[in-house]
């Protein structure tokens, strides 16, 4: 395991008097694909949340050895590219622009003069993530799988080192399900930290390196996904009995059977 | 890449510039005396008869400076404040904020605090302003939907007149409430260079401010939280926010009373023009906030009657069958399942 990017010491939320999330410890270094898996209510969203600062929290998160709390919100939106659940667009922007709003943490404010670097990056951002021909299609018209790609594009752009992802993948047909955990696991390949909430085990065992287990605001488990998705853990946490199989070399993992 | 539409935007713009300052010229001509393009010109520039001089430079021009720079400022805070609650019903009126401004006025005059044209007056309309819609913001909470802010508006307004009634009720001088009750009505009439001074800078100070977050609503497109993390600090965007709308609609107040809608139906009527991005519609909602403002002013003063009509009036009674239509077309929009 390479050297430690993120550190998350002790962290800990409290919202509105219910204490969502209690003692969460962990390191993650560059370039690994992380699933951040957890019954409903577990508090995946609001750990996601905790780590980029959109929230506050007790404890310390360090990015490269730096504190958190010393960046600015300019520097902390270089590093953390934050894509929330729902990937709502109020107004109906092409899409295009959508995706150059991921270069406004780098100065670019305006899609419409965008410096040549930032536009090469948006038109790669927009090649990864497959949505392309939608450039100059107003994003309220496209359908909530496209619109997810789009944001998906939206996040790439902003190149940063770490990525975290609210369940890139709900409301997406089978195929871009695959297709959006590939693209992501490629951007981990590429040197990348990506931490992905997902309900999905069976994409969390297939693409993760690592799996963070939370469950009533703790951290059970943590681990390479035989690990941390054993069947005591889930039978444990999930209350449910996987189907394993190997499938290519890869893990197959498939809820199962619910436990009383 | 979409070269195309910054060339459509940018020829919307030159055309609305145009009809702003042909506008502005109807505005000097027109009155009980007509003059034409070239007696204006001339009087402008100090030549010409000193009677028509006097008429152009200290009745006219304050008049048609007023009409532009409130119906501008009014258009922008309108703009802002869509893009800000990301809702295309957000406008200072529906607020409440210059139903809150005037009684803040109201206020100042009633306690014989000071005359028409002292900074007193658009200091208190300003600081109401920046209340209710400090107030409405705090009661509708974050990512309030469209019936909850307009309720809130609602409320907020209704109290605003209340305490204006109030106010206006208990004064010992009936006189003195009645021209209340007619200034209340929202009128550019006999302004002077005095009360251009007066909101002028009020105006451009809220404008700036206003302006100078074009870009952080474009982002706020994508929600607040994505914004935030986009290094948007939206809780400082919407205290910003909220003084640009105060000090620019409570400086117009001030000077001209209420005058409502323009800030509700200028970036509706550009949106067609320049798209829906919100960080692009603050520019071109201050030139068709001016021109309709301009435009309503020219239209009292040709509409024959016996006494004038307000030009507040008027922006009231196209305005509103305007809120109607727009409520219509959410509604439709609601029920289509966009939202």
């Amino acid at each position: 395991m390479s050297a430690a990017y993120i550190e998350a010491t002790s962290l800990a939320v409290r919202l509105a008097s219910r204490q969502v999330l209690r003692e969460v410890t962990f390191t993650l270094p560059r370039g690994q694909f992380v699933a951040l898996v957890g019954p409903n209510g577990a508090g995946k969203t609001t750990l996601l949340r905790a780590l980029s600062r959109l929230i506050a929290s007790e404890g310390t998160v360090r990015i490269d050895g730096t504190p958190l709390a010393a960046l600015d919100v300019r520097e902390r939106a270089r590093r953390f590219a934050y894509l929330p659940q729902g990937h709502v667009v109020h107004w109906p922007l092409p899409a295009r622009d959508i995706v150059a709003l991921g270069r406004y943490p780098h100065g670019a404010v305006d899609p419409a003069r965008l410096p040549d670097k930032d536009a090469a990056v948006v038109v790669r951002a927009m090649a990864a993530a497959d949505v392309a021909m939608f450039a100059e299609r107003p994003v309220t018209e496209l359908s909530g799988g496209e619109r997810g790609r789009v944001a998906l594009a939206r996040v790439l752009a902003v190149e940063a080192p770490v990525i975290l992802a609210d369940e890139p993948t709900a409301a997406l047909d089978p195929r871009y399900q695959i297709e959006v955990m590939t693209v992501l696991r490629r951007v981990a390949d590429a040197g990348t930290l990506v931490v992905v909430v997902t309900h999905d085990l069976g994409l969390a065992a297939r693409f993760a390196d690592h799996v963070l287990v939370l469950d009533g605001g703790r951290l059970v488990a943590q681990g390479p996904p035989e690990a941390a998705l054993s069947d005591a853990i889930l039978a444990d946490v999930f209350r449910v009995r996987a189907y394993r199989a190997e499938h290519g070399g890869a893990r197959v993992i498939v809820p199962w059977l619910e436990l009383p | 890449m979409s070269h195309a539409p910054v060339r459509r935007r940018r020829a919307a713009l030159v055309a609305l510039s145009l009809v702003v300052a042909a506008l502005a010229l109807a505005s000097l001509g027109i009155g009980p005396v007509r003059l034409s393009p070239l007696e204006i010109a001339t009087a402008l520039f100090g030549a010409g008869d000193e009677i028509t001089q006097i008429i152009v430079r200290d009745i006219r021009l304050p008049r048609t400076v007023l009409a532009l720079a409130v119906g501008g400022i009014l258009g922008v805070s309108g703009a802002a404040l869509q893009g800000l609650l990301r809702n295309p019903l957000a406008s200072p009126s529906l607020f409440g904020a210059p139903q809150a401004a005037a009684l803040g006025a109201v206020l100042v005059i009633d306690a014989g605090a000071a005359d028409v044209r002292s900074w007193l007056l658009p200091a208190a309309a300003i600081a109401m302003a920046f209340v209710s819609v400090f107030a409405l913001l705090a009661v509708a909470g974050r990512n309030a939907g469209l019936l909850i802010l307009i309720l809130a508006g609602l409320a907020i307004s209704s109290l605003a007149g209340a305490l204006t009634a109030l106010a206006m009720n208990l004064s010992s001088n009936p006189f003195a409430s009645l021209e209340v009750a007619f200034w209340l009505l929202g009128s550019l009439e006999d302004r002077s260079v005095r009360h251009v001074a007066l909101a002028l800078p009020f105006i451009a100070a809220g404008a700036v401010v206003l302006m100078s977050r074009r870009s952080a609503f474009r982002v706020l497109s994508l929600g607040e939280e994505a914004a935030e993390s986009l290094g948007v600090d939206v809780g400082r965007l919407r205290l910003l926010v909220i003084m640009g709308v105060a000090l620019g609609v409570g400086g117009a107040v001030a000077v001209t009373g209420t005058i409502a809608f323009i800030g509700l139906v200028a970036p509706h009527l550009m949106r067609p023009l320049v798209g829906h991005d919100p960080g692009r519609l603050l520019g071109p909602s201050a030139l068709a906030g001016a021109a309709l403002l301009a435009a309503a002013d020219i239209a009292v003063r040709l509409i024959p009657s016996a006494t004038n009509i307000k030009v507040g009036v008027l922006t009231a009674i196209i305005g509103v069958p305007f809120f109607l239509y727009l409520i219509v077309r959410e509604r439709r929009a609601l029920g289509g399942g966009v939202a």
